[in-house]
């Protein structure tokens, strides 16, 4: 017969083993998958993959234009998705922090926070794409732009709501209008918070391909050019992963590599800003 | 001459003291002043002066009402909706309820300093610099001497004069409440409102502020919120206690902690309750 005591001893080593399991199931799957990247992806990293464009079937060559085509439409998408993401979030946090429209703005955000990015893809092909007589990367960095916004005005409004009431009330007390006091107060003390939102954003984006098949599509060559179709890395990887030729695959393996290994150090960055900010 | 208390049923405007400490003159003066959070009644016909160049001390236990009258007095509140004040607060004569009030140019007159040390996140430097900029625009050597001369004032010259670049959450808790007192009393007001500034503080940072406060008394009319019975003892000329939203007593603070005329007043002070 166990005692009381036993009993409960037993059930913490039971409770305590599951939570190491699943621990140790999600981990493992992770490292599994960060294992295959890099044994197909590491391969077939070299300069080269830096220097040459994509090849045509079965022949050499690199991950140039998508890699240059993702880094234009996610700087665009970020210059267009922020500043709205900032505002909003700010009128949220602050001017409108009261108000009705706040809550339902917030509603709104989260939906669109949680929405299928192939619907966000399908939307902005509708509005930008036959209008504009066809695909173009400055469509592809609309939807990202879509994309961005809602996870921006969501850390910037939890952000400036982390910062104390005191530090406004003490702004406005030294006779300091609305506009300085979120300008020079507020947006200070959540800076690093705010940056990190931005980050997750760039995270986020560099990842998706949905929105951008309907949109920028891809392109076999370099283009620069924003009224034309413009490959992307994860575009790329779908493409070129689901053909029959060794080349292109062991290519998608390697683009795969390079934008998890980009998402990570974003990730790495965002969380090292984070932490700052609660030291500083 | 005996003083009057001031029952929020029959409210009395305060006495004249000028037989006693010279001649006085109201800087602030609060008639019947009502203040509404929501539907919640947290001051009832309350009616106070502030006494030019003294300290007036407001006493009594929490949820009395003493930290809302302050924020009433430099319209702090305003940033909420749903807060109400209903009556008069005449500061020199002019009533700053009034809803064609400049609030920015108000709280430049009446300064405030908080329970919480709350040191903007910018250097020590700029934490003064920035609100006398927002008043005026003087040359880059006039700017540091008004820091310099800010700092001095709050006694924190000495201990940071070296270092004021350094970012002003890295002073300790004590050092941070004279950087805001610093920073407030740079932008010349007329008044300084105190709300528990001390109460976030070890002794000797408390001592240090009770100093700065009785130097600061020959230029500025203060108000200060305390639940500290010995600190409005120590360093006030003026008390008023407070007790469930009304004024209950108010009267020079030798008489107040020696020979007060409420009950209440007498049972707050010695510790029967609150």
């Amino acid at each position: 017969m166990m005692t009381l005591y036993q009993r409960r001893k037993l059930r913490n080593h039971v409770v305590i083993f599951f939570s190491l399991a699943a621990t140790a199931i999600g981990l493992g799957w992770l490292a599994v998958i960060l294992g295959t990247l890099l044994y197909h992806g590491a391969a077939g990293l070299s300069l080269s993959v830096f220097t040459e464009n994509t090849p045509p079937p079965a022949a050499q060559g690199g991950l140039l234009n998508p890699i240059v085509g993702s880094l234009i439409m996610t700087t665009l998408a970020v210059l267009i998705g922020t500043p709205v993401g900032i505002f909003a979030g700010t009128y949220m946090a602050e001017y409108g922090r009261f108000s009705r429209l706040t809550h339902v703005v917030r509603f709104i955000n989260d939906i669109l926070l949680s929405a299928p990015s192939i619907v966000v893809g399908l939307f902005v092909y509708d509005i930008m794409v036959p209008p504009m007589h066809g695909f173009s990367g400055l469509s592809g960095a609309v939807a990202l732009a879509v994309l961005v916004i809602p996870v921006v005005v969501r850390t910037t409004e939890d952000m400036l709501a982390l910062v104390p009431r005191e530090l406004r009330e003490a702004a406005s007390a030294l006779g300091m209008p609305l506009a300085y006091v979120i300008g020079k107060v507020s947006y200070r003390a959540a800076r690093a918070g705010i940056v990190t939102g931005i980050l997750l954003a760039v995270a986020r984006i560099s990842g998706e391909t949905a929105p951008l098949l309907f949109t920028a599509f891809n392109n076999q060559f370099f283009s620069a050019n924003l009224l034309r179709p413009m490959a992307s890395l994860p575009a790329v990887i779908f493409f070129f992963a689901l053909s029959p030729y060794e080349e292109w695959k062991a290519l998608a393996w390697t683009g795969a590599l390079i934008v998890t290994m980009a998402v990570l150090a974003l990730s790495i960055t965002a969380r090292a800003l984070a932490s700052s900010r609660k030291t500083s | 001459m005996s003083m009057a208390s001031v029952h929020s049923s029959t409210p009395v405007p305060a006495v004249s003291h000028a037989t006693e400490t010279g001649a006085l003159e109201e800087k602030v003066a609060v008639r019947k002043l009502n203040f509404f959070y929501g539907g919640n009644r947290a001051l009832k016909d309350v009616n106070v002066p502030l006494y030019t160049k003294r300290v007036t001390a407001f006493i009594g236990p929490s949820g009395c009402g003493k930290s809302t009258l302050l924020r009433i007095l430099n319209r702090v509140y305003d940033l909420y909706p749903n807060q109400r004040a209903e009556g008069e607060v005449l500061l020199d004569g002019k009533n700053i309820l009034d809803p064609g009030q400049d609030l920015n140019l108000l709280r430049s007159r009446v300064g405030m300093v908080f329970q919480k040390p709350t040191p903007f996140p910018m250097s020590i430097y700029e934490n003064i610099a920035f609100g006398v900029r927002l008043y005026e625009r003087p040359p880059k050597a006039e700017l540091d001497s008004r820091v310099e001369q800010a700092l001095r004032r709050a006694a924190l010259w000495d201990e940071v004069k070296d270092k004021l670049a350094a970012n002003g959450l890295s002073l300790s808790g004590g050092q941070q409440q004279r950087l805001c007192i610093a920073r407030t009393v740079a932008v010349k007001p007329e008044v300084i409102l105190l709300d528990e500034p001390c109460s976030a503080l070890d002794p000797i940072s408390t001592a240090k502020i009770e100093e700065l406060i009785d130097e600061l008394k020959d230029d500025y009319t203060i108000a200060i919120v305390t639940h500290n019975m010995q600190q409005a003892a120590r360093c006030s000329d003026f008390t008023a206690f407070m007790y469930l939203g009304e004024l209950v007593e108010f009267d020079t603070t030798s008489k107040m902690f020696t020979t007060p005329t409420d009950r209440r007043t007498q049972d707050y002070i010695t510790g029967r309750f609150g």
